[in-house]
């Protein structure tokens, strides 16, 4: 089971109301290489993965679903108590008359998330492939975000989350070398 | 209007600072079983992280329910503030 | 060591309307150079680790936006 902490992975601050980052975000919110498909990934694909590598799927994923929180939490600060005339000048108007100031699970052009973003092929080379590449592209994402922000301490907290795919796809590569079974040990310990 | 002080950004801050490292340290520990000294690295900052968290919820009350952090009278885990208000 | 980012420089046609950019750049990221990571390598302190998003040092990688100025420290 999981047992929530009720507090953020990172502290987390934005520098102004600013809906327009709020609706770049919510790529990384419901996107196909966001932080909902990444947790859900992992954690759906440790079932039919080798015993020695489901811990890692486990761990990852479940710090997937704190970076869901940190990302919920700079959208909901970047338009907290913004009017719907500010949200119209954000182009989330058609977001508002759908879900007010509600999160939903979209990506940047409000396409709703669909399962079809994570894979599971049950071949453990082929899902930790996809998991390494899942990193990078989220990665990338991060980089595009932070491109379009002019906010130091929201991009502050985006160079965090860019960081940790970096560790991630770290993981998931030695993940593969483990599987291989050819390091020789005495190399690396 | 109630605001959390200083001094509870600041023991936050130390909490999620001792909590990275053994996010991280657990990443590391799944593909290096074996590294002991990594495992001792690890051993003691969960015993850190242990005085930290009764630190913080004998002032800001219970980080974890279920039963994996003591209540207040009245039940106090629902109070605010939640991670994204602060 | 190693370097993360790289350039290219694309071909520019007489017909292409938008301003060239005749530099592009993209991320090799430390994990590319690193295929099993070797024990006791250098740490952050915890402090610094959780405000770098690593506890080693090896894999930290920053990327600074354009509207950012880059701490010299940092770049790799």
């Amino acid at each position: 089971m999981w047992i929530y902490e009720k507090k953020l992975q990172y502290p987390v601050r934005v520098s102004t109301c600013n809906p327009k980052l709020a609706k770049y975000l919510i790529e990384q919110y419901g996107g196909a290489d966001g932080e909902l498909a990444a947790a859900l990934r992992y954690l759906n694909q440790r079932y039919s993965i080798p015993d020695k590598v489901i811990g890692l799927l486990t761990d990852i994923g479940t710090e997937e679903f704190a970076h869901l929180e940190m990302i919920a939490t700079m959208v909901y600060k970047l338009t907290k108590d913004a009017t719907p005339e500010q949200l119209k000048e954000a182009g989330l108007d058609a977001h508002y008359v759908n879900h007010d100031n509600a999160l939903f699970y979209n990506n940047a052009a409000g396409v709703p998330w669909t399962a079809a973003y994570i894979q599971a092929k049950g071949d453990p080379i082929a899902d930790l492939y996809e998991d390494i590449a899942a990193e990078e592209k989220a990665r990338a994402t991060y980089q595009w975000i932070i491109n379009m922000s002019d906010d130091p301490d929201l991009n502050d907290g985006l160079r965090f989350l860019r960081e940790r795919e970096i560790i991630h796809a770290q993981r998931f590569r030695e993940a593969v070398e483990i599987l291989k079974e050819e390091r020789d040990r005495k190399k690396f310990f | 209007m109630k605001q959390m002080p200083k001094e509870y950004y600041e023991l936050l801050e130390q909490l999620q600072a001792v909590d990275f490292a053994l996010v991280d340290l657990t990443l590391y520990l799944d593909t290096h079983p074996q590294d002991y000294q990594a495992i001792q690295q690890f051993n003691q900052l969960a015993q850190k992280r242990k005085h930290l968290k009764k630190q913080y919820e004998t002032l800001y009350g219970p980080l974890q329910q279920y039963g994996n952090s003591y209540s207040n009278y009245p039940w106090n885990w629902d109070d605010t503030p939640w991670p994204w208000q602060v | 060591m190693f370097t993360t980012r790289k350039q290219y420089h694309p071909y520019v046609s007489p017909f292409d309307p938008c301003h060239p950019i005749c530099t592009k750049t993209y991320v090799t990221p430390p994990n590319l150079y690193i295929p099993f990571q070797p024990p006791n390598l250098p740490q952050f302190p915890l402090h610094e680790a959780l405000k770098k998003g690593t506890l080693w040092k090896v894999f930290y990688d920053p990327y600074y936006g354009p509207y950012e100025t880059a701490y010299k420290g940092d770049i790799q």
